[in-house]
């Protein structure tokens, strides 16, 4: 199983028909590819735009997305200032953020900015889209390349932003804060609770209502 | 009547720029940056700018040249991260970084330009952003204090402008491209075409012209 896709494709099934959303740079932007029928969200592009689309046919001069690469833009788009953009971003008006991460804790706190020493590219806008975004999702793989935890009782890296994060999306599972209190919700298929625990360092609850995800499709599971 | 075309040459830039400016600059990964300007500044030789602007571009894009070649002494912006050059002259101390919050960014040259001291913004509360800075509680809810920015010179990208420097914009270019605008003692629209006075629709025309001392014309590729 692809795990990105498989984390993109549950990511989409949580997106509501007409919900403003703004895709981090990469995981994230597979989100669309992997939307219900009948869903239809409108992208926020930070540099500028609402409207992001894929980018077919020619490049237009000027048009790029929040990572620097040609794009499209659907009928009916709107370009503005980058003032705008975070007005819009910080007002409230993106319904919501899909995000990578680095680390997130059971406080709902997000570290996905830089690693003190190594790498220190900058928040860019991150910070504003978590701060401001009605709904957080971080996306990302449950741990680090040599197994460890990312989910945490407390992040150790410097903060996007403090209790913040609305849910948190996995190749294992799915969390929400629910009340406050990280919750397990979903188990990917055939992955126990047990697994899940085992390879989350946060204390969190499994909801009553707990289940495994349902209707992925077989190009996801197999891709 | 109408009045003087704002529009320079190259060789009039020159005594817009010296050592230890302050330079605001419009472009995100360089789309919008006014390349011709930037050309402009490092033929100069001006070193210890202070750049302000979202980002620094790659190592020979937009800004990012500038950095490569030594001319800057401190960059204000969101993000660094696609030009290494400017990651390691700032671990290697040749460099000071200030890392700001790309909308809080945005919000401080907005204040510069437009009489306000500050703005006051929850972004950034409880991070490494808070450290040095004063929060404030309005009706009960904490924000911290940004400060307005303000430049010696601006250096802006626009697509079309009159005479009087009228700007509109291309697409997704736009960007950080009118607040800079407002915010500097100077300001300089390089632009890829000056139109008649009255064919830009005024009510199509994002910066107003008075905001723009001076038009430079891209040169053709």
């Amino acid at each position: 199983m692809d795990t990105k896709h498989l984390i993109a494709w549950r990511v989409a099934q949580d997106m509501r028909d007409g919900d403003v959303v703004n895709l981090g740079i990469g995981l994230p932007t597979l989100v669309p590819n992997h939307l219900p029928e009948g869903i239809t969200l409108t992208l926020q592009s930070e540099n500028g735009f609402l409207g992001l689309a894929p980018l077919t046919g020619e490049a237009l001069p000027g048009l790029v997305n929040a990572g620097g690469q040609p794009c499209g833009m659907v009928p009916g788009g709107a370009f503005f200032d980058s003032a705008m953009s975070f007005a819009i971003i910080r007002g409230g008006h993106v319904d919501v953020t899909v995000l990578g991460g680095l680390q997130v804790d059971q406080e709902g706190n997000l570290a996905n900015w830089m690693v003190p020493g190594k790498m220190v590219p900058g928040m860019g806008g991150a910070m504003d889209l978590v701060s401001g975004a009605r709904t957080v999702i971080v996306a990302m793989e449950h741990c680090t390349r040599d197994g460890g935890s990312k989910i945490l009782k407390r992040c150790s890296l410097p903060l996007t932003a403090a209790g913040k994060v609305t849910a948190i999306i996995t190749e294992l599972a799915v969390f929400r804060f629910l009340g406050g209190v990280l919750t397990l919700t979903e188990t990917a298929p055939g992955v126990t609770v047990e697994t899940v625990r085992a390879r989350t360092e946060a204390d969190f609850t499994v909801s009553p209502a707990c289940h495994e995800m349902a209707g992925l499709p077989t190009e996801v599971r197999h891709g | 009547m109408s009045a003087p075309c704002k529009q320079i040459t190259p060789p009039q830039l020159r005594p817009h720029f010296h050592d230890g400016m302050s330079i605001m600059f419009g472009g995100f990964m360089g789309i919008g940056t006014p390349d011709g300007i930037v050309q402009a500044l490092l033929e100069s030789g001006v070193k210890d700018l202070t750049l302000i602007g979202n980002d620094t571009a790659l190592v020979d894009t937009g800004v990012g040249v500038l950095v490569a070649n030594h001319r800057v002494k401190k960059v204000i912006a969101s993000h660094i991260g696609t030009n290494p050059e400017t990651g390691r002259q700032m671990i290697e101390g040749e460099l000071e970084v200030e890392l700001v919050p790309q909308g809080t960014l945005a919000e401080r040259i907005r204040c510069g330009g437009s009489g306000l001291g500050a703005v006051l913004t929850r972004t950034g509360l409880g991070t490494p952003v808070e450290e040095g800075k004063a929060r404030l509680a309005v009706d009960g809810v904490d924000y911290l204090v940004e400060p307005a920015l303000h430049a010696d010179l601006a250096i802006i990208k626009a697509h079309r402008a009159d005479g009087q420097g009228n700007l509109v914009y291309q697409r997704a270019a736009r960007n950080f491209n009118p607040l800079a605008a407002m915010a500097a003692d100077y300001v300089i629209a390089e632009v890829d075409e000056i139109m008649a006075a009255g064919v830009l629709d005024p009510e199509l025309v994002v910066t107003p012209g008075i905001l723009v001392d001076a038009l430079l014309l891209t040169k053709e590729h």
